[in-house]
């Protein structure tokens, strides 16, 4: 520890010397970052869902994660749980927008199966784990401007990997990795107050993904909906409620999910979410109700 | 030590009064002076021609949102407010600094007053004149809304007439923003 400070002493006392005479010579420092200068109005970055990319929390839109616009790049970072009676899932990314056209994101989800683990013949707490790769184009539109008939529309693509390939496949799933492709419409209707968005995805996934893809009989692809519906009630704060419709590739009695969510943006950079979640039934362990919460940091 | 010198040097630099008087460089450049008008306080523009249609959106019908704005008086105190907050706003101060800011503020009231049909007609130019090689941004632009929001909501209009009077402008996005 010494040591190390003896090697960052001189660097700090130079830096300090060094600093004053440094700023009387500098141009001066313009007001705003060249790289995440951001821009967006609040809100329309949306909010980080469980699987990396912007939407409303459970559903997908088509908004750009970031704050950037037109040429600027931007940046996020989330942090999300989910408190089930009988489960607890967890997840955590960050995402990077480019000019409000493309979205690169990474999520990963920890799902603690509790004492349902021990019941499964899994063990305690045994911890489902996935890692969600995600592209969103934004093709046309714009979510505030332009036509107000005309909705910002994106395609985008998520590669997901199980990280428990032995337990999925014994529960009956025919892969540990998947890719679903999904078309996203969202807009905000301002003579309203009201944002829609609808989106159709072309998936295999299990619970999301968390128990595999497909089964044992076919690789299960069909095409399910996201819906959300929102209302504006100030510039930060929004209310709202989401669908999202699942296959039961596993014969679990896998259901729909449903959401009711409100979300404010704290400052221009944190946006937190809260919302009732109805998950259904995991794993045949039904009624899965419960709160979810998330944290969002944009640049 | 050498400041004298260097003073008296660059004293010798200056040319003399009447010299530059000799030369009329605005003449030589075909530089017009721009006068403002003694009533209005404005600028001159070339012509063109005027019409409610240049406001680029259909006004409300009915009186309830002119009431919601405070009349006429309240839109101008809102219009004004927005012109003002942009002048004094970094993100886009520079956009604002070469306009004609009386006649900003009086054309962006008629707009105002015209779409929320509260007894005005638009005398200005359309979207895409009066923007023309501004080379303003969604960025620039979102900082205009945030400017105006501001403005409304000091004017104590709820947000969701604010979001509704918003309805109306968003559209002009595509003659405001650069291409």
């Amino acid at each position: 520890m010494r040591r190390l400070f003896a090697l960052f002493a001189p660097t700090l006392a130079l830096a300090l010397v060094a600093a004053p005479a440094a700023a009387e010579d500098a141009p001066p420092v313009e007001s705003d970052d060249p790289l995440f200068e951001g821009g967006k109005l609040l809100l329309t970055n949306g909010v980080t869902g469980i699987e990396g990319s912007s939407g409303g929390g459970v559903a997908t839109w088509a908004t750009i994660g970031g704050l950037e616009t037109d040429s600027g790049v931007g940046l996020t970072g989330h942090v999300t749980l989910i408190e089930l009676p009988d489960f607890g899932w967890q997840s955590h990314g960050v995402a990077v927008g480019i000019a409000n056209r493309v979205e690169l994101s990474y999520a990963r989800q920890n799902f603690d199966t509790r004492d349902v683990g021990a019941a499964l013949g899994l063990g305690q707490g045994y911890t489902f784990n996935q890692d969600v790769f995600g592209a969103k184009v934004r093709l046309v539109g714009d979510l505030v401007y332009g036509d107000p008939l005309l909705p910002q529309v994106s395609v985008g693509i998520q590669h997901k990997r199980s990280r428990d390939a032995a337990v999925v496949q014994a529960v009956g799933a025919d892969s540990a990795a998947g890719t679903d492709l999904f078309v996203s419409a969202s807009k905000l209707f301002l003579s309203h107050s009201v944002l829609a968005s609808a989106t159709v995805r072309y998936t295999s996934a299990n619970e999301g993904g968390l128990l595999g893809f497909g089964n044992a009989a076919d690789d299960g692809r069909s095409l399910q909906f996201e819906g959300s519906l929102a209302y504006q009630l100030s510039r930060r704060a929004v209310v709202g409620a989401e669908v999202r419709t699942k296959p039961d590739n596993l014969g679990l009695g896998e259901d729909d999910w449903i959401d009711l969510f409100a979300a404010y943006a704290l400052t221009d950079n944190v946006t937190l979410t809260a919302a009732y979640v109805d998950l259904g039934s995991i794993a045949t362990f039904e009624k899965q109700r419960g709160g979810f919460l998330s944290a969002q940091l944009a640049f | 030590m050498i400041a004298l010198p260097l003073a008296l040097l660059l004293l010798q630099q200056v040319p003399p009064a009447d010299a530059e008087g000799a030369i009329d460089w605005d003449k030589e450049f075909g530089v017009e002076e721009q006068v403002r008008d003694p009533v209005t306080g404005e600028l001159p523009v070339d012509p063109y021609e005027q019409s409610n249609a240049n406001a680029g959106a259909r006004p409300f019908s009915g009186t309830e949102m002119a009431a919601t704005f405070g009349g006429q008086d309240g839109i101008r105190a809102i219009a004004e407010r927005t012109v003002d907050l942009s002048h004094e706003d970094p993100r886009i101060a520079a956009i604002f600094a070469a306009r004609d800011m009386v006649r900003l503020k009086r054309t962006l009231f008629e707009q105002f007053c015209y779409i929320l049909n509260a007894g005005c007609d638009y005398t200005g130019r359309d979207m895409a004149k009066a923007h023309e090689s501004m080379g303003a941004t969604t960025r620039d632009l979102n900082a205009l809304v945030e400017n105006l929001q501001q403005a409304m909501r000091e004017q104590g209009v709820p947000f969701a007439a604010q979001n509704r009077f918003l309805s109306k402008l968003a559209p002009m996005s595509r003659d405001i923003t650069a291409k």
